[in-house]
């Protein structure tokens, strides 16, 4: 017992970095599925290979290269800054995906209709088929958020004092090597599952509002 | 920055064939692992079903970091030690057994239920189904994905730097800290992980469109 409270103490890091990172990752993660969307090879080509470069280089080489790479050699940047400005830039590739995949599951006829009704294209996408693929990548995006909480944990190997740092830092202090970690992992589960469970329920009220 | 890249490349090439191996030693441990626990999920004796149910769910909620170090640095308080590549290989392989049981059994489900019943109305046993029927069948489907995981494993090996095992990011870390070129030595790791997941990923992509075409 003595263990979890010296464990708990991570938990708003854990949290805050996760959050913060979803929220960047839900902003850049837009312009880069439409530019991966648009028929101009200029915009969706680099947008392609910004999308597989952020998701195909492990999560902490990102925080390496960022914290370790830019923080040393150009601009100063403490761990928490590094820590959700990479799994942010990384959850903008994956989010981008998300938003990619939901958008193309959107029956053609709803664009068709919006055209034929006399919306503009913006206004199709923003009335139309937006609020659509919102719902089908919404289920898709909660998963990705609940595997981001776990992710989370490699900022600890940069030094953000997340649940794993400090699981760590009480196994050093304590000398157990194994309770610190038994801790953290109950936390993280006990963390997960309800938004595991609550994602399950959104995801099935609202798939019965999308056109196929 | 390419002169320092040329001078860098064989010691992080040794660094990418460990975590290459690392990658290559955990899939093939636990997909099997993977798919005993997809089988036993799906049984019919409820004490079975609801353990493997539970291992399954403790895999998956738990980070690999987590995983990792419960094994490298909990297990010795247990009485089993193990050196760095085997900690690594046992933690993934744990991680990869639960997270692709969840996969297989998606492609377990996907198989038509017909199959099955075409099964039973020609006698077969429960095991003879599951072998040469459901399995063969589910595992074709589930491949797409197992490919996408595995590339993702492939990428969770870096983790291995927090137990110093010489893999590929510690190897770039170790340069950085000696030359202070982090940024040049972490770019040139960056790059050569792309190397192996860009192609794997276009990989999995021609794969799915493939294995889809009969189904």
């Amino acid at each position: 017992m003595e263990h979890v409270g010296a464990v708990l103490l991570g938990v708003p890091y854990t949290l805050l970095v996760t959050v913060v990172a979803l929220a960047i990752g839900a902003a850049l993660g837009l312009p880069l599925a439409l530019a991966r969307r648009s028929s101009l090879a200029a915009l969706h080509l680099p947008a392609r290979a910004v999308i597989d470069v952020l998701r195909g280089i492990p999560p902490v080489v990102w925080l390496f290269i960022i914290f370790f790479g830019v923080g040393n050699q150009f601009v100063p940047l403490d761990p928490l800054q590094a820590g959700c400005l990479g799994l942010g830039l990384i959850s903008a590739g994956y989010l981008a995906e998300i938003y990619r995949s939901g958008l193309g599951a959107v029956h053609s006829g709803q664009w068709e209709a919006s055209d034929a009704l006399g919306l503009s294209r913006t206004d199709s996408m923003v009335r139309i088929v937006g609020p659509q693929a919102f719902r089908v990548a919404l289920p898709a995006a909660s998963t990705y958020a609940i595997g981001l909480l776990k992710d989370s944990s490699v900022v600890s190997a940069i030094g953000v004092a997340d649940i794993v740092f400090r699981s760590t830092a009480d196994s050093r202090a304590t000398g157990a090597a194994l309770a610190p970690f038994l801790v953290a992992a109950a936390i993280y589960i006990l963390l997960g599952t309800p938004l595991a469970i609550a994602s399950r329920r959104m995801d099935s009220r609202l798939r019965q509002r999308v056109a196929r | 920055m390419l002169a320092n890249w040329l001078e860098w490349l064989p010691e992080l090439g040794r660094g990418l064939q460990t975590s290459v191996l690392l990658a290559l030693i955990s899939v093939t441990v636990g997909i099997p692992v993977g798919l005993l626990l997809a089988v036993l999920v799906s049984s019919r004796r409820a004490a079975v079903r609801i353990t493997s149910i539970v291992l399954v769910e403790i895999g998956r909620g738990t980070p690999a970091l987590v995983v990792l170090q419960l094994v490298y640095f909990g297990l010795p308080n247990a009485g089993l030690t193990l050196g760095p590549f085997t900690a690594a290989c046992a933690a993934l392989a744990l991680t990869t057994a639960a997270y692709t049981s969840e996969i297989i059994r998606g492609g377990l489900e996907a198989v038509p239920r017909g199959e099955v019943e075409a099964a039973q109305a020609l006698g077969m046993s429960y095991r003879d189904t599951m072998r040469f029927v459901l399995v063969p069948q589910g595992m074709r489907i589930a491949i797409p994905a197992l490919v996408g995981f595995g590339i993702l494993m492939f990428q969770a090996t870096s983790l291995a730097f927090t137990i110093s095992l010489q893999e590929l990011l510690s190897r770039a870390y170790s340069i950085g800290s000696s030359t202070f070129l982090y940024f040049q030595v972490l770019l040139l790791a960056g790059v050569l992980y792309l190397a192996i997941t860009i192609p794997s990923g276009w990989l999995s992509g021609r794969l799915e469109r493939r294995l889809s075409r009969h189904l």
